[in-house]
């Protein structure tokens, strides 16, 4: 081989390289080391809203982990594709060769793929099975879905009556101080570390009950009843937005959980639904105010 | 009308089947000429494309900014979204792919005089137009109680596009999407025809060109998924009738996830469609401009054969948060990741082709590089997405928008732009200014990455799809993405100067402009070709390339 082709050939596998490892670098780290919310959007965020329940931790690992391959790959074939077009650009090589075949590459291509791929699929269906079979659960709530709000109940609790879920609009969220467009006037309230069955359904439309810190997003189906669950493991208010188009105000129809330690949940099922700490009162000003089982 | 070999067409006795042209009138309305059948589709494409970019630009104007914009009946963005995604699938990708370039370069490339069918080609084309105006009609006609058009998204879930639109506007889109369903099935059936059929003497399976074998599997995907979407649009046509079907309404023991079934097992072959012409185009341009012949033929052909096999039995991946089996859910989880395998050995035989290559960075090889780069970079954001736990956050966020317009506004439109640079002097005899057409393309490669990689942001924040309005933290992302819209449009600006441009100076170019590396037939003849082609039919010799 001439020189120049050698100084081609190295110039184009450094430039080749840093762009394939400076792509790779700068996915992973702005990828995986944004801001992330808590419970809702972060501003300008770029990543996962964080995990309140363990199976949005194991969505997160896996998340993650699907993230580095996939960086990965772009990133090589970046890499390749630059390196190509330097070093087999006109002018660096005249004459093209005439080979259309190699066995040998052929089949590393097509075998190095599938190993990627069973080393994705194994922990993405143990996430799968994690988030699909329900556990031991301990109580149930049923999310019901309608044009264009939600209604909560509670059916092992007699004392609580349907809570009818309305988006607050611009003005009422600020005065309550909470976000315009996942704020709600009445919150569903679960007890924190507890397993809780959710059924899902829909009275018209279909629409989707979602909550992007628990993992979870199950269509609500007329005629249908779905199941999921979630553990939240924190404390505090996390929000959704319905994620199936479901006609106008698709946009406009929040969910708002309020996750409250066991013992403020227990005083309010017996306060018929209603706080009694300042704390909570505080977090739920409206919400509580507004449930069927306080007019 | 099928030739045998060596035997002289211009003998048929009617006299259409002269070289002279027919008039104005005849040639183009009653046309019956797979080239100018091509012209026409490519036309109509531009036109849909216009209208269909119209409806994107008008809603990233609105998703600029937090709050309500222009469209303050929210109703008429939902419409604005369902046009926008029906026409530039039905309208503008599959007429410009399939019917444009296929009609134009599948029967040269097989070494035939013209389709199969020519005059059902006629049908073929004019369906469309047909189609189309029932789908502008459905905007100006009632929809619902909240204003005209139908605002039920592409996808026509019931009971949101039954009981949710009573008004005609629905009626007119099931007319128009048969119209065009049928339009399809019978360009699918004039193209397998055509090339199981009509290939010249020599011209074996595996010696056929790859665009061909890419337009091949697509028609059969085509006969095979279109009349599914039929099926299922009929049957909202009688469950929207009052007194009618209840097939999917569960009040009458019907199943609206039964719908979702049947329009994904025709979606997601459906976005096959879309893409494999384009792998076709984007074959011959990598390996005319490497000047090599592409690497590991067989592989690439069976590789499209196995996507379209495969692409029928993923469709439930779209259907993952509607409540179904866990099993049921990882099997779709690993039959996709299966199609990701066929497709790897896509990307690296292009890139194979390219290595040891003598590389000319032409506009169509920049639009074909850039297919590729974005192809891989959608596609491994479906790899992503197929895996049915994580796709609990992610399905129906902006990452699904972002991941398909990777692979639809990007892939598919690239493909097509690469196609139409590469055979532009082919199909009409000139050439364009190197300068517009690179404008066009730099403007467009930016724009559109501009749009669409901050999508995947919002989706990862948990920004829904489908919302006119959405909480301020989503508000700098969509400020640049929208950002990006104007830039793509000043491309498709440069897009229309290149176009003028071109055929006012008219630069008369050569039967092969692109020189050696160019192989395939369309290159033997007169640039553009004669009227009809191939009047003594060519003889494929042995050793020839693909
Ligand atoms: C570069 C120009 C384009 C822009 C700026 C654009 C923008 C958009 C926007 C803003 C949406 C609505 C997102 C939402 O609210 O959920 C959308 C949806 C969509 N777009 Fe595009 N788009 C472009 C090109 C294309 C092309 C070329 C195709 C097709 C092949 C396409 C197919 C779709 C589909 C299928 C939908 C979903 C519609 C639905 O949800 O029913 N887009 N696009
Ligand atoms: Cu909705
Ligand atoms: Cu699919």
């Amino acid at each position: 081989m001439k020189s120049p082709t050698n100084k081609t050939t190295i110039i184009a596998a450094i430039i080749a390289v840093a762009i394939g490892v400076g792509t790779f670098v700068a996915l992973i780290v702005l990828g995986l080391g944004g801001e992330r919310g808590m419970g809702q959007p972060v501003d300008g965020g770029y990543f996962l809203q964080d995990a309140a329940t363990p199976v949005m931790e194991d969505l997160t690992t896996v998340h993650n982990m699907v993230f580095y391959w996939i960086s990965g790959i772009t990133a090589f074939v970046m890499a390749l594709m630059v390196y190509i077009m330097i070093r087999f650009r006109e002018k660096a090589n005249p004459v093209p060769s005439k080979t259309s075949h190699n066995t040998a590459i052929e089949v590393v291509w097509t075998i190095a793929p599938v190993l990627i791929l069973l080393f994705i699929a194994v922990p993405s269906m143990q996430l799968l099975y994690f988030q699909d079979k329900l556990p031991e659960t301990d109580m149930t709530i049923k999310a019901v879905g309608n044009t264009w709000n939600w209604s909560y109940t509670y059916p092992d609790l007699e004392n609580i009556e349907e809570i009818i879920s309305n988006p607050l609009d611009e003005v009422q969220a600020k005065a309550q101080g909470k976000p315009y467009l996942l704020g709600t006037d009445a919150q569903l309230v679960v007890p924190v570390d507890t397993n809780v069955k959710v059924l899902v359904t829909s009275i018209n439309n279909m629409h989707s009950w979602t909550v992007p810190s628990f993992g979870i997003k199950m269509d609500a189906v007329p005629g249908i009843i779905n199941e999921t669950w979630f553990r939240a493991t924190r404390e505090g208010v996390f929000y959704g937005q319905c994620s199936e188009i479901c006609g106008i105000k698709h946009y406009y129809m929040p969910i708002e959980v309020n996750v409250v330690s066991k013992a403020e949940y227990a005083r309010w099922v017996a306060n018929d639904g209603a706080f009694t700490s300042s704390v909570a009162q505080n977090n739920t000003l409206m919400g509580s105010g507004q449930t069927a089982a306080q007019k | 009308m099928v030739a045998l070999p060596g035997e002289n067409i211009s003998a048929e006795p009617a006299g259409y089947h002269d070289d002279g042209k027919p008039k104005f009138f005849a040639r183009w309305f009653y046309s019956t000429n797979h080239k100018d059948i091509g012209t026409l589709y490519l036309i109509f494409g531009i036109i849909s494309g216009l209208i269909g970019g119209f409806l994107s630009f008008m809603m990233r104007m609105e998703l600029a900014d937090p709050g309500i914009q222009f469209f303050t009946n929210e109703h008429q963005y939902l419409v604005y979204v369902s046009m926008h995604g029906l026409i530039m699938i039905f309208f503008m990708v599959m007429p410009a792919l399939i019917g444009g370039f296929g009609n134009w370069f599948v029967p040269i490339m097989v070494g035939a005089p013209d389709m199969a069918f020519p005059r059902m080609n006629n049908l073929s084309f004019w369906l469309l137009p047909t189609a189309l105006i029932c789908l502008l009609i459905s905007f100006v006609v009632p929809g619902n109680a909240n204003g005209n058009g139908f605002g039920g998204s592409w996808v026509m879930y019931p009971p949101l596009s039954t009981t949710g639109h009573p008004g005609p506007a629905f009626d007119f889109i099931i007319i128009g999407l048969l119209a065009a369903g049928f339009s399809s099935i019978f360009g699918a059936i004039n193209f397998i025809t055509t090339i199981l059929n009509m290939r010249a003497p020599g011209m074996t399976m595996h010696k056929m060109p790859l665009f061909a074998w890419a337009v091949l599997v697509t028609a059969f995907l085509l006969l095979l998924a279109l009349p599914v979407l039929a099926a299922a649009l009929f049957m909202l046509f009688t469950d929207r009738i009052a007194g009618g079907t209840g097939f999917f309404d569960p009040a009458r023991g019907g199943d609206p996830q039964m719908f979702q079934h049947l329009f994904w097992f025709f979606g997601h072959p459906e976005v096959y469609i879309m893409i494999l012409p384009a792998f076709g185009i984007v074959s011959h341009i990598i390996s005319t401009f490497s000047k090599k012949p592409i690497f590991g033929y067989l592989g690439m052909a069976y590789a499209m054969v196995a996507i379209g096999v495969v692409g029928f039995v993923v469709w439930a991946h779209h259907m993952y948060t509607v409540g179904m089996d866990v099993n049921l859910k990882a099997y779709f989880l690993a039959a996709t990741l299966v199609i990701a395998v066929p497709t790897g050995v896509k990307i690296f035989s292009w890139l194979a082709t390219m290595w040891g290559g003598s590389i000319r960075f032409t506009i169509p090889m920049q639009w074909a590089l850039a297919f590729i780069f974005l192809f891989v970079v959608g596609g491994v954001t479906g790899v992503m997405l197929a895996n049915a736990g994580v796709d609990a956050y992610l399905h129906d966020t902006y990452y699904v928008v972002a991941h398909f317009h990777y692979v639809l506004s990007m892939g598919a439109v690239f493909g097509i732009f690469a196609g139409f640079y590469y055979w532009f002097g082919k199909m009409f005899g000139v050439m364009y200014n190197k300068f517009l057409a690179a404008a066009h393309f730099w403007l467009f490669f930016i724009g559109v990455n501009v749009i669409f990689f901050p999508q995947h942001f919002l989706g990862l924040n948990g920004m829904p799809r489908r919302y006119v309005d959405y909480p301020e933290e989503f508000a700098i992302w969509n400020q640049v993405s929208s950002f990006g819209a104007y830039i793509t449009l000043a491309g498709v600006v440069f897009f229309f100067l290149m176009l003028i441009e071109a055929f006012i100076v008219r630069r008369r170019v050569g039967d092969n402009y692109w020189g050696e590396g160019a192989t395939t037939l369309e290159w033997t003849l007169s640039s553009p070709p004669p009227y009809h082609q191939f009047n003594v039919l060519p003889r494929i010799e042995d050793n020839a390339e693909h």
